[in-house]
């Protein structure tokens, strides 16, 4: 008998779904639905075109209604991606939710599998598993949690920014932070965007400005998450603030300190210019750096590490700005959703040392001639070489550390547009010969094909073929004191030998270095690459496996200005919908315990890892709090009395289960 | 791939048994699904919130209703969704291991495995080479031998009740 002794009041419906031909082509759903019609409780087994679609949802509630049903199974996709739905659909049936039970025989099954027969059989053990489980099912109620109106933003690249204002302009409070000394990201670091070659800096920063004078933004730069608690709608999270060694408060930013520094010369390679400068201990990052605030480096500094230092810029500050004795700070903030926009690093060249970067002083990646292009970069926007020449042709090779097995498989997305831009820039400036070495141009985005024609008629050359190397070595006259890039044209079919006075690298993006980290302390996934895992690649891109917690930008994966800003905005949408519902509902899969059978020995109390359950001394029992309990059900395993249940997750739930997959019933087994 | 795609007809099949987490596992068989990667229809998905879940007694249920292996998927140590469940999981499992040992179940037919979500690779491969491994060592058939040792029992019983009788008369 199935469902273990229970009753004959349970009423079971039972559909199955050919998606289309995802399904049907390869699982015989007529023969399924036969065979389940056969199973004890099956008043209704009927199989469907798409289930989840309007009428195949009414066909569900009508046969309620007609047949008093008081089970539902569906077999379809994954209950991932469509158990919401048709608890939803249930509950419209006028059935608690919480008896509909899915089967996952699309991913799970047709989609894996291409033997039919075999495909069928598993779809049957899988459906006759589900009749067996839903004889245990229960009515449950929908748990609700409130939703803190505020919301973290980690990260203050153009995402985050632009996450951050879309937020406070819509009422809701921000935190934004950031942990280098300014906001701005990468795009802050860039001349001129593509394709419509407008500059960066012109419209980043009023956006940081407003993020700095916005009354519902509070930005920390300088600043680390150090500890994330709680759960959607409830997070408590500890925001490490690095000591400036400035006093926020006071400092304008009039830079006198600066220049007042025993440093008369800056001697620590700067990192807005990507080493190209010397910064000295006490600076500001950029001139348009947000906030205006002096931050000293405690690495560099006399005072700290000697101790003995004139503190020239003690003097210089008459706003008394400046404090050795600063002290590291944690803040304590609670919040409700979190965006997360912590964006990517650029691929170090020098993996690819036959490309010569850090060999050849002429070699550049695509980022340093991003600021040496730059009207504020380290040569104000002039065209100088670190041998002090100017270039008269530069080779571009497209693709490092991109699309290659031994470095990163993927396509870097911006590397074709950014070279192309570069191209453009190069020419601009020093009217040089311009040599792009690519595999494909990915010139997909609006108006990316029209700027990549643009530069073909710019006289930009373009030679197909992936770079084998770059060295000095000259075979012929025209190639002394010149960088040979040596590459296979693909497409006449013979290698050629280009002599070039710079390269420059187009590297690709990578995940942060630390991305793990973060991933691991927000609870979040990441894909194979170490980019952040979206929830759905289509459906939910924003979204993650955590609950409150959305992605934007860079870190979710390589991506350009425009997309980052799109993502960034789908965030903060993501995020509003929340606040402005004012609660989430939860999964009921909560555990309880069941008082008469509980021995009150409390192995339970340490398996927890949410302190959730707790000991009524009195009593000598264990007692679960339902707010805490996040529903894992490893106490539940733990239990030596089996006094722990756990909802939609009950014991005789999963054992009917593994007895519904292996009655021997099915002939293929055995 | 064609022996572990086409089963022959009447032959010998291996039946697995998946737990496999909410988070991590499951979500890598729909990465996959989605993902088109074909492998093994041995085995039979049974979802859980967590590894941690995973009660040792529904395995021996499972090896005891006919399973020929069981697989036990979670997400990678540290990146537990509920935080340290998969380590729970692995000592209970350690643990079971001992004991299967002691009633004669081999450790093959027994695995657990960490994959993420991003590793839909990683289920084709487990999969695949858990439905080989337990192929390779035949049917488990704990439910007949159950049936045998019930009637071997029986049988005893009957001997020693005629014994009984003897002595009594």
């Amino acid at each position: 008998m199935h469902g273990n002794g229970h009753n004959g009041t349970v009423r079971i419906g039972f559909y199955i779904c050919h998606c289309g031909h995802n399904i049907a082509s390869i699982v015989d759903v007529k023969a399924v639905s036969e065979y389940i019609k056969s199973l004890s409780g099956v008043v209704i087994s009927c199989e469907y075109k798409y289930m989840c679609s309007d009428p195949g949802q009414e066909l569900i509630q009508k046969d309620i209604k007609e047949h008093s049903l008081n089970r539902i199974i569906v077999a379809s996709c994954s209950p991932l991606l469509h158990e919401h739905t048709f608890r939803t659909a249930v509950e419209k049936g006028g059935l608690n939710p919480y008896y509909f039970q899915m089967v996952n025989i699309r991913e799970d099954v047709s989609w894996v599998h291409t033997d039919m027969k075999a495909a069928t059989e598993k779809a049957k053990d899988l459906s006759r598993a589900a009749v067996q489980r839903v004889f245990h099912h229960k009515s449950l109620e929908t748990k609700h949690v409130k939703i803190h109106p505020d919301v973290l933003i980690v990260g203050g690249g153009i995402a985050g920014i632009h996450a951050a204002l879309t937020l406070a302009n819509a009422g809701k409070k921000v935190y934004l932070i950031e942990r280098n000394p300014t906001i701005g990201g990468h795009m802050a670091m860039f001349d001129k965007t593509f394709p419509t070659l407008d500059c960066a800096a012109c419209i980043l920063t009023p956006k940081m400005s407003q993020v700095k004078n916005h009354p519902n933004i509070i930005l920390w730069t300088y600043s680390e998450v150090a500890k994330v608690d709680g759960y959607v709608g409830n997070y408590k999270i500890s925001i490490r603030r690095k000591p400036r060694y400035v006093n926020e408060e006071l400092c304008v930013g009039c830079m006198d300190c600066i220049e007042k520094c025993v440093y008369k010369e800056g001697k620590t390679p700067d990192e807005f210019n990507v080493g190209l400068s010397k910064r000295k201990p006490i600076y500001i990052p950029f001139p348009q750096a947000t906030p205006q605030i002096v931050v000293i480096d405690r690495e560099t500094c006399i005072e700290f590490k000697s101790g003995r230092c004139k503190k020239t810029c003690v003097e210089a500050c008459d706003r008394k700005a400046i404090d050795f004795k600063q002290k590291e700070e944690i803040k304590e903030i609670e919040v409700g959703t979190i965006i997360l926009t912590t964006g990517y690093q650029t691929f170090d060249a020098s993996r690819v040392p036959f490309y010569g970067y850090g060999k050849y002083p002429n070699v550049y990646t695509s980022l340093e001639v991003e600021r040496l292009v730059n009207a504020s970069g380290p040569t104000g926007g002039e065209l100088i070489l670190r041998d002090g020449r100017h270039p008269k042709t530069v080779g571009i090779i497209h693709c490092v550390g991109s699309r290659d097995k031994n470095t990163n498989r993927w396509c870097s997305r911006t590397c074709c547009m950014y070279s192309l831009k570069l191209a453009h820039l190069l020419k601009e400036h020093t009217d040089a010969e311009v040599y792009n070495f690519y595999i494909d141009i990915r010139a997909a985005g609006k108006s990316y094909e029209e700027f990549y024609d643009k530069l073909l008629d710019e006289n930009v050359h373009f030679i197909r073929g992936r770079v084998a190397e770059v060295s000095d070595w000259a075979v012929r006259p025209s190639e002394e004191g010149k960088l040979i890039i040596r590459a296979e044209d693909t497409l006449i079919g013979i290698v050629r030998r280009v002599p070039v006075d710079m390269v420059v690298l187009a590297v690709g993006m990578e995940p942060q270095a630390d991305s793990q980290d973060v991933r691991r302390m927000f609870n979040i996934s990441c894909s194979t690459e170490g980019f952040f895992l979206e929830r759905h690649p289509k459906l939910a891109p924003v979204d993650t496996f955590t609950d409150g917690i959305f992605i934007a930008g860079a870190c979710q994966g390589p991506k350009d200005i425009p997309d980052s800003v799109a993502q960034a905005g789908a965030a903060a949408a993501q995020a509003l919908i929340l606040i402005d519902s004012g609660e989430i509902e939860l999964e009921p899969n909560t555990a309880y315990v069941v008082q008469n059978e509980c021995s009150g020995c409390r192995t339970c109390l340490t398996i927890c890892p949410f302190t959730a359950i707790s000991r009524d001394e009195a009593k000598q029992k264990a007692f679960i709090n339902e707010a805490l309990c996040k529903g894992c059900g490893t106490c539940v395993a733990a239990c030596p009395s089996g006094a722990i249940k756990q909802n939609l997750f009950e014991d005789e739930m999963i054992f009917s289960e593994i007895d519904g997959l292996l009655k021997m019933e099915s002939p293929a087994c055995c | 791939m064609p022996t572990v795609e086409q089963p022959k007809e009447n032959s010998w099949e291996p039946r697995i048994i998946a737990f496999f987490c909410n988070w991590c596992t499951y979500t890598a068989a729909d990465l996959a699904g989605v993902s088109r990667l074909r492998y093994a229809p041995n085995a039979r998905i049974i979802r859980v919130m967590c590894s941690g879940r995973v009660d040792p007694q529904f395995i021996l249920d499972a090896f005891s209703k006919g399973a020929d292996g069981v697989l036990i998927g979670g997400c990678h140590p540290g990146d537990c969704h509920y935080m340290e469940g998969n380590y729970k999981a692995l000592r209970r499992m350690e643990l079971l291991k001992r004991m299967m040992k002691d009633m004669g179940i081999e450790d093959k037919r027994f695995r657990l495995e960490w994959i993420s979500a991003s590793e839909g690779e990683r289920v084709k491969t487990v999969i695949n080479e858990m439905t080989e491994q337990v192929r390779a060592l035949g049917p488990l058939g704990l439910p007949k031998k159950f049936a045998e040792w019930d009637k071997e029992l029986e049988s005893l019983e009957h001997e020693i009740n005629a014994k009984g009788d003897t002595v009594h008369a």
